[in-house]
C-alpha cells in the first residue's frame, strides 16, 4: 500500500504552469526519488507535500487518509537550500525546530542527546551555526528533519556539501531510517546514489511526468537490446545483419564491446558468433545507468 | 497556538541575549540621567564664581547704590578715581570689571561699558540693565512732580498670567496648562513615532534575515507562515516593552540615586528657593519699598503647572498610548514584515519603505503642528485616519478630544489593522518562498490575489 499517494496535482504561478498532472504514489517503507531537471517543477512537488503551498487541483494522500495541516507532525523535510540561524546556538537550534514540530522540551532533549552521540557531534552544542563548515551545519539540520520520527521523510539534495566520508554516514542513517519504518522521498541529480539507494522513481520534465516506475524495471527496459561483451586480449569484431557494434574499447588488455541487436535475436546466437572471434570474458545485458537514461530521455522530449 | 508562543519566544530571547540590546538598554538610561544631572551641576558650580565689580561715575552722582548686590556679584561705587589709570590695575585690585556709566545714559541708552577682561555672564548684564531701567524711569517720573509717587508705583505694579481652566463634559472646571498639554503632545506623538519605526524596522530585518538564510522553509514546513509572521512581530513587540520599562525604571532610579550622591539632596531645593528670592529682592529694590511678602509669580507658575499636570487624564492617555502602540505597531509591522519578504535584501527596501514612511512622516508633523491647533480639520482628520491616527491622536488627547471622535478612531483603527495583517500576510506567504527575482509593486499586487 501507498503511504504517501499525489493524484493529478497541478499547480499554476502567474502564467507559468509549474506542475501539470503529476501523480506520485510511495510505497510503504521504500525511498522514492524524485528527479528532473533544474526547474521541472520537484520543488513545487515538494513544496505541496509539505502544505507550504496548496495545489490549484489534485489531490494528496497520507496513509490513505486526505492531507491536513496536522499531517506537518508526520513529515520531515530537509530543503535542498538549508538553512539555520547563524547566530543561534546549535543545541538551541534543534530544540526549536523540535519544539515547532510538536515535541515536547524533555523529549527533544532526549531525542537529540541520542542523535548527537550517534553522528558525533556532541561538541558542537554550545557553538553558534556560523562557527561550524557548511558540512557541519547539514549534518545538524539533518538531526532537526528526522528528530520528530516522521513517516514521511524528503530529502532535497541530502548529500551535496558533503565529504564522501559524511555522505557515507548520512547514506547509512537513510537507510536505518527506512529499516526502522520511515518511507522516503528523495530528490537528486546525483543518478549514482539514486541506483544505490531507490526503489521507485518519478522523472519530472516541465512540469509533467515523463517518466516512472521501479528503478530495475526501467533500467531493464532501457537495456532491452544492448548487450556488453567482453574479450581477453584485442579483438575486434564487426557488426551483422542481426546486432550492431554501438561501441568498441581496448583497456586492461580486455576489448569491451558495447552492440544493439536489430532483429529477433536470441542472446545464445550472438554469443556463439562471438566465441568464434575470441575468447569471451563475459556477456551481460547492459543496464544503461540512470544517468544515461535520464539524459537520453530529457534529451528526447527537447 | 502553542507553536505560536514557541516562536514569540525565540524571537524575544534571542534579540533580548544580544550584546547590542543590553548595552542600549543600560546606555541610554545614563545618557538621559546625564541630561537631567549635568545641567545642574553645572548651575551648583556657577555658583563660587563670584565677581566684584567697580562702579564709577563720570561727573555725576546719580545712580548710587543703584545696582544691588547679587548672590553672584558685588557692586562697588568709587569715587574720585583716575579713570585711565583705574582701567589699568582694576584686575589687581580684585575687581571683575569696571562699570563706567556716562551722564548721558538719561537719553542715551548706551552710554554705558563694562569693561572687563572676560565676557561677561548675560545673567550679569541683564541684572544691571533691569536695575537702571527702572531707576531712569522712576527718576523721569519723578520729574513730573506727582505726589506720591511712591505709594502710586507700588499700587500700580502688576503681574499677569493666564489661568487657562477647562470644562469637562460634567461642566466641572479643570485647571489645565496648555504648556503640559504640549509638552505631552509632544512626547507621545514621538515615542509613537520612534517606537513604531525602531521595532517596525526591526521586525523588516528579522524577516530578511530568515528568508537569506533559508531558515524560512523549515520552519513553514513545520508553521503557517502568518503564524510565524505573527509569532515575530509579537516578539519584537515585547522586545520592545521590555527595554521602554527598563529605560524608564534605570532612568528613574540612576537619576535619584546620582542626585543624592552628587549634589545632596538640600543643593538641589537651595537652587530652586534662592531663584524667587532673587527676584523678590530686586522687585523690592526697585519699588523701594520695605520687604513685603509676596508669593513669587515663578512659585506660582511652577504649582499651576503641577497642579495641571495632576488634572490630565492620565487614564485615557494611558489606555489611549496602549490601545495605539498595539495597532499602530502590528499595523506598520506587519507592512514591514511584507515588505521584508518581498526583497532579497536589505538595500532592495528603499523603493517600498518611502510610501510606507510617508504617512509615518506626515503623521508626525501633524501632531507637531497640532500643537498650535488642536482643533484644526487637519488634526482632526489625521486623527481618524488609520495610518497616522496613533500619532497625531495621542498629541491630541492631552487637550481634550471628544469621546466620539476617539472611538471612531479607535474602531477605524481596528478594522483597518485587521485589514493590513491579512493582506501582509498574503503577500508575506509567497514572497518568502521567492528568491532572486526583483519584486516590483505589480508583482505583490499578482501575490495578493494568488490562492493557498
Amino acid at each position: 500500500m501507498a503511504l504517501f499517494e499525489a493524484k493529478n496535482v497541478s499547480k499554476q504561478y502567474g502564467t507559468q504552469l509549474a506542475l501539470d498532472n503529476v501523480s506520485i504514489a510511495v510505497p510503504q517503507q521504500s525511498i522514492y526519488g524524485l528527479l528532473g531537471p533544474n526547474g521541472a517543477g520537484k520543488t513545487t512537488l515538494i513544496r505541496i507535500i509539505n502544505q507550504i503551498t496548496g495545489p490549484d487541483s489534485g489531490e494528496l494522500f497520507l496513509d490513505g487518509k486526505k492531507l491536513c495541516p496536522e499531517d506537518v507532525q508526520r513529515i520531515g523535510y530537509l530543503p535542498e537550500e538549508r538553512g539555520l540561524y547563524k547566530k543561534m546556538k546549535v543545541g538551541e537550534q534543534a530544540l526549536y525546530f523540535a519544539q515547532l514540530k510538536g515535541l515536547s522540551k524533555a523529549e527533544a532533549m532526549k531525542r537529540l542527546k541520542y542523535w548527537f552521540n550517534k553522528l558525533e557531534i556532541t561538541d558542537w552544542w554550545g557553538k553558534k551555526v556560523e562557527e561550524l563548515s557548511k558540512g557541519m551545519a547539514q549534518k545538524v539540520q539533518f538531526v532537526t528533519t528526522v528528530l520528530h520520527e516522521p513517516k514521511l521523510l524528503i530529502f532535497d539534495e541530502p548529500f551535496t556539501g558533503f565529504d564522501p566520508v559524511n555522505a557515507k554516514i548520512i547514506k547509512n542513517e537513510i537507510l536505518f531510517l527506512r529499516e526502522r519504518g520511515a518511507t522516503i522521498i528523495f530528490s537528486t541529480h546525483n543518478m549514482e546514489s539514486v541506483e544505490e539507494l531507490c526503489d521507485n522513481i518519478t522523472l519530472i520534465d516541465k512540469a509533467k511526468t515523463i517518466l516512472e516506475g521501479s528503478v530495475d524495471e526501467i533500467r531493464t527496459k532501457w537495456a532491452a537490446n544492448e548487450y556488453d561483451l567482453v574479450f581477453d586480449g584485442n579483438v575486434k569484431i564487426e557488426g551483422n545483419g542481426h546486432y550492431n557494434i554501438l561501441d568498441q574499447k581496448f583497456e586492461n588488455n580486455k576489448s569491451i564491446v558495447r552492440l544493439k541487436t536489430t532483429g529477433d535475436i536470441k542472446s545464445n546466437e550472438i554469443l556463439q558468433t562471438a566465441i568464434k572471434s575470441g575468447t569471451v570474458i563475459s556477456f551481460n545485458p547492459a543496464l544503461p545507468s540512470m544517468n544515461e537514461i535520464f539524459i537520453r530521455v530529457v534529451e528526447a522530449r527537447n | 497556538m502553542n507553536k505560536i508562543s514557541v516562536i514569540i519566544k525565540r524571537e524575544y530571547v534571542t534579540r533580548v541575549r544580544k550584546k547590542s540590546f543590553i548595552i542600549m538598554t543600560l546606555l541610554a538610561p545614563l545618557l538621559m540621567a546625564a541630561i537631567v544631572i549635568v545641567p545642574t551641576v553645572l548651575m551648583m558650580n556657577q555658583k563660587g564664581d563670584f565677581k566684584k565689580i567697580a562702579v564709577i561715575e563720570e561727573k555725576s552722582d546719580l545712580f548710587k547704590g543703584v545696582i544691588k548686590n547679587t548672590k553672584d556679584a558685588e557692586f562697588v561705587y568709587l569715587d574720585n578715581v583716575n579713570l585711565n589709570e583705574f582701567k589699568t590695575k582694576f584686575e589687581q585690585e580684585g575687581y571683575y570689571g569696571v562699570l563706567i556709566i556716562y551722564p548721558e545714559i538719561i537719553n542715551t541708552p548706551n552710554a554705558i561699558d563694562l569693561i572687563s577682561k572676560k565676557q561677561p555672564p548675560i545673567g550679569l548684564l541683564e541684572h544691571i540693565e533691569r536695575s537702571l531701567e527702572k531707576n531712569i524711569e522712576k527718576q523721569k517720573l519723578a520729574a513730573y512732580s506727582i505726589g506720591d509717587l511712591d505709594a502710586i508705583m507700588k499700587s500700580i505694579q502688576t503681574d499677569v498670567s493666564v489661568q487657562t481652566k477647562k470644562l469637562d463634559d460634567l461642566g466641572n472646571v479643570q485647571k489645565t496648562s496648555t504648556g503640559i498639554s504640549m509638552a505631552l503632545a509632544y512626547i507621545f506623538g514621538l515615542l509613537m513615532y520612534m517606537l513604531v519605526f525602531i521595532f517596525g524596522s526591526q521586525v523588516m530585518r528579522g524577516v530578511i534575515e530568515e528568508k537569506t538564510s533559508r531558515v524560512v522553509e523549515v520552519i513553514i514546513s513545520s508553521v503557517k507562515p502568518i503564524e510565524l509572521m505573527m509569532g515575530k512581530i509579537v516578539g519584537i513587540a515585547l522586545v520592545g516593552l521590555t527595554q521602554f520599562l527598563m529605560w524608564v525604571i534605570l532612568t528613574a532610579g540612576i537619576t535619584t540615586v546620582l542626585k543624592t550622591t552628587l549634589l545632596g539632596n538640600s543643593g538641589i531645593t537651595e537652587i530652586t528657593q534662592s531663584m524667587p528670592q532673587n527676584m523678590m529682592t530686586e522687585n523690592q529694590a526697585v519699588a523701594g519699598q520695605a520687604a513685603v511678602q509676596e508669593i513669587s509669580p515663578e512659585l506660582i507658575e511652577f504649582t499651576r503647572l503641577f497642579d495641571s499636570a495632576l488634572n490630565q487624564p492620565w487614564l485615557l492617555i494611558i489606555f489611549a498610548f496602549i490601545f495605539y502602540f498595539i495597532t499602530g505597531y502590528l499595523l506598520y509591522a506587519s507592512v514591514f514584515a511584507a515588505i521584508g519578504s518581498a526583497v532579497d535584501n536589505e538595500t532592495e527596501t528603499q523603493q517600498f519603505m518611502l510610501p510606507v514612511t510617508i504617512p509615518i512622516i506626515i503623521g508626525l508633523m501633524v501632531a507637531m503642528g497640532t500643537m498650535q491647533n488642536p482643533e484644526s480639520p487637519v488634526a482632526f482628520w489625521c486623527s481618524l485616519i488609520p495610518l497616522t491616527s496613533p500619532i497625531v491622536m495621542m498629541a491630541r488627547i492631552p487637550f481634550g478630544v471628544p469621546y466620539w471622535q476617539i472611538g471612531i478612531s479607535m474602531l477605524l483603527m481596528v478594522v483597518t489593522f485587521i485589514f493590513f495583517v491579512w493582506m501582509a500576510a498574503k503577500i508575506y506567504r509567497t514572497g518568502i518562498l521567492m528568491y532572486g527575482k526583483k519584486t516590483s509593486w505589480k508583482e505583490m499586487w499578482k501575490w495578493l490575489r494568488y490562492s493557498g
